[in-house]
C-alpha cells in the first residue's frame, strides 16, 4: 500500500516537473523581450528541475542514492537562479533596456 | 526493416559527422571552423560508444548477480580521445586569437586577400 | 523503451548540429555547442558508458564553452555571409556521407552482443580484473593499469596543449582587483561562489579517489578542480584568482603530475618489473596494483588541474578588463 501511495507521488512530482518545464520551454519562445524571457526561464526551470529531483527521489527510498540527489537538489536551487541573475546583471551593464509599456494609462 | 533498427544510429552519426565536415570546409570564419571540427569529434565518439554497446548489459563496473557488461574497451579509448579534443580545440583557439592579433580579422576570404597584397 | 530516449536524444543533436552551421552569430553558436556537448553525455548514460559521460559533461560542457567564449570576446561577434557558393563543399559532403553510409551496412547490429568487437581483448579485462587487480571499475582498471602506457602518452598531450597555449598567449598578471564601485552588483555571484567553491573542491577529490569503485579517474577530478577555481576568477575577478593560485605554481604542477606518472613506472623497474608493472610495488600484487593506480590517478589530477587553469589564465589575462 505504502509503496502504491510513494509510486504515484513520484510519478505526480515526475510529470508535475515536466510541466513546468515545457512550460518554460514555451515562456522563452513566446516572450518578447531579454528580460521576461529570462523571468520564465528562472522560475520554471528550477521548479521544474527541482520537482523532477524530488520525485527521483521518492522513487529510490532511503538508500545512497537519495543522498546523492539531495545534494544535487540542493547545488540546483542555489545555482540555477544566481545564474540566471548573473546574465541578467550583465545585460543591464550592456546597457540592454527592458521593453516598456509606451501606452498612455 | 531489420537492417534500418540496426543500424539508424551509425546513420544519425554519419549525418552528424558530416555536419561538421560541411562547417570545417564551407565556412570562412576560424571559430566556426573549429567548432565544427569538435562537432566531429564528438560525432565519433558517439560511434564508438555505440558500438560498445550490449543489448542487455549495464555499465562496466563490477556488481554482484550481473553477468553482462557493456565493453569497456572503446570506453577507455574515447576518455583519452576526449582530453584529446579538449587539447586540440585550446591550441586552436589560441592560434585563432593570435591570428586575429596579426590580420585584424578572422574571415578566411579576408585573409586570403591580405595574404595575396604582401 | 530505451530506443526512443536514443531517437529523440539523436533527433536533437542533429538538430542543434544544423543550427550551429546555419547561425551567424558567434555567441548563439558557443551556447549551441555546450547544448550539444551535454546532450552527447546524456546520450553516452543511456549508451551505458558513464565514465565517458562524465568527462564529457565536464570537458565538453565546461572548459570548452568556456574557451570559446573567451575567444569570441576577444574577437569578433558576428560571421560575414560567404562569399563563395557552398555547392562545391556539399557535393564533397554529400559523397562523402553516402560512401560512409555504404560502408556502415557490413557491420554489426546496434547492440549485437555476438559482435566481434565484444571477443578476445574486451573479454579478457573484464573476466581478470577482480583477481589482477581488483578494482570495480573496469575502465579504470583497464585505463591505469592494462593501458598504462597510453594513459602516460595521453597526459604528455595535456602538457604539451598547456606548454602550447603558454607559448602562443603567455600571460599577464593582473593587479589585485580593488573593492570598486561596480562590485556592488556582484554580491549575489560572490556569496555563492564562496560557498559552492569548497563544496567543488571536495567533489573533485570525491570523484578523484572513488574512481576505482564508480565513474571518475584522474581527468575529470583535475577538470572538476580547475572548474572551481574558474568560478572563484569569474566572481571575484582574475587579479584575486592570481594571488590565490600563482601562475608559477601552476608551472610547475603540470610539471609535477607527468613526473609523478613517469617516476610510478621508473621506480617499479628499479623494484625488478618492468616499466609501469605495477604488481611489484608492494608484497601484495593487488595491493601494489591499487597503489600504482591511486598515484598515477593523483598525477594525472595535478597536471590536468594546472594545464586547464593555465590555459584559462592564457585566454583571460587578454581581455581588457581583467574579468570575463
Amino acid at each position: 500500500m505504502m509503496d502504491l501511495v510513494l509510486d504515484v507521488l513520484s510519478w505526480v512530482c515526475l510529470l508535475g516537473g515536466a510541466t513546468f518545464l515545457l512550460i518554460g520551454a514555451i515562456g522563452v519562445l513566446r516572450f518578447p523581450d531579454f528580460y521576461t524571457r529570462l523571468h520564465a526561464v528562472s522560475i520554471c526551470d528550477t521548479l521544474g528541475a527541482g520537482l523532477v529531483l524530488v520525485g527521483l527521489m521518492l522513487q529510490g527510498g532511503l538508500s545512497l542514492v537519495t543522498v546523492k540527489l539531495l545534494l544535487i537538489f540542493y547545488f540546483m536551487i542555489f545555482t540555477g537562479p544566481s545564474a540566471v541573475h548573473a546574465l541578467a546583471e550583465a545585460a543591464l551593464q550592456d546597457k540592454l533596456k527592458p521593453l516598456v509599456d509606451e501606452r498612455e494609462p | 526493416m531489420s537492417e534500418l533498427l540496426g543500424h539508424y544510429n551509425y546513420w544519425i552519426v554519419i549525418i552528424l559527422m558530416m555536419t561538421g565536415f560541411y562547417t570545417v570546409i564551407a565556412r570562412p570564419n576560424l571559430i566556426k571552423k573549429i567548432i565544427g571540427l569538435f562537432i566531429f569529434q564528438t560525432s565519433v565518439f558517439i560511434l564508438f560508444i555505440s558500438m560498445a554497446k550490449v543489448e542487455g548489459g549495464t555499465a562496466p563496473i563490477i556488481e554482484e548477480g550481473i553477468s553482462v557488461y557493456s565493453n569497456p574497451l572503446p570506453h577507455v579509448l574515447i576518455l583519452t580521445a576526449i582530453v584529446v579534443s579538449l587539447a586540440t580545440t585550446a591550441l586552436g583557439l589560441a592560434l585563432v586569437i593570435r591570428i586575429r592579433d596579426a590580420y585584424g580579422t578572422i574571415n578566411e576570404d579576408d585573409i586570403h586577400v591580405q595574404d595575396e597584397e604582401d | 523503451m530505451e530506443h526512443l530516449i536514443d531517437i529523440v536524444l539523436l533527433g536533437l543533436l542533429m538538430i542543434t548540429g544544423f543550427a550551429i552551421v546555419r547561425l551567424r552569430s558567434l555567441l548563439a553558436v558557443a551556447m549551441l555547442t555546450s547544448i550539444y556537448s551535454l546532450l552527447s553525455a546524456s546520450l553516452f548514460v543511456v549508451l551505458d558508458a558513464v565514465d565517458v559521460a562524465l568527462t564529457e559533461a565536464a570537458i565538453g560542457a565546461g572548459i570548452s564553452t568556456i574557451l570559446i567564449l573567451a575567444t569570441v570576446a576577444l574577437t569578433s561577434d558576428e560571421e560575414k555571409v560567404p562569399r563563395h557558393t557552398p555547392l562545391l563543399p556539399l557535393v564533397v559532403v554529400i559523397a562523402t556521407g553516402a560512401a560512409l553510409i555504404y560502408g556502415t551496412l557490413d557491420m554489426p547490429h546496434y547492440g549485437d552482443p555476438a559482435a566481434p568487437v565484444h571477443r578476445d581483448v574486451a573479454s579478457s579485462y573484464l573476466h581478470d580484473t577482480p583477481a589482477d587487480i581488483g578494482v570495480q571499475n573496469v575502465v579504470t582498471s583497464v585505463l591505469a593499469s592494462y593501458r598504462g602506457y597510453d594513459t602516460l602518452g595521453e597526459v604528455t598531450v595535456i602538457f604539451t596543449a598547456g606548454i602550447g597555449v603558454l607559448a602562443l598567449l603567455g600571460y599577464r598578471t593582473r593587479r589585485r582587483n580593488s573593492q570598486g564601485p561596480g562590485n556592488r552588483k556582484l554580491v549575489v555571484l560572490r556569496v555563492v561562489a564562496k560557498l559552492f567553491f569548497p563544496l567543488i573542491l571536495l567533489f573533485a577529490l570525491y570523484v578523484l579517489f572513488h574512481g576505482d569503485y564508480g565513474p571518475g579517474g584522474g581527468f575529470q577530478a583535475g577538470v572538476i578542480f580547475a572548474t572551481g577555481f574558474i568560478l572563484y576568477a569569474l566572481a571575484f575577478g582574475l587579479g584575486n584568482a592570481q594571488r590565490v593560485i600563482p601562475h608559477q605554481l601552476l608551472r610547475i604542477m603540470a610539471a609535477v603530475g607527468v613526473l609523478i606518472y613517469a617516476a610510478v613506472g621508473i621506480e617499479s623497474m628499479l623494484l625488478g618489473g618492468k616499466f609501469l608493472e605495477y604488481r611489484v610495488l608492494a608484497d601484495d600484487p593487488v595491493t601494489g596494483q591499487h597503489l600504482g593506480i591511486m598515484l598515477i590517478e593523483l598525477g594525472v589530477g595535478i597536471t590536468v588541474v594546472a594545464v586547464m587553469l593555465i590555459i584559462y589564465y592564457g585566454f583571460v589575462s587578454r581581455l581588457h578588463s581583467g574579468d570575463m
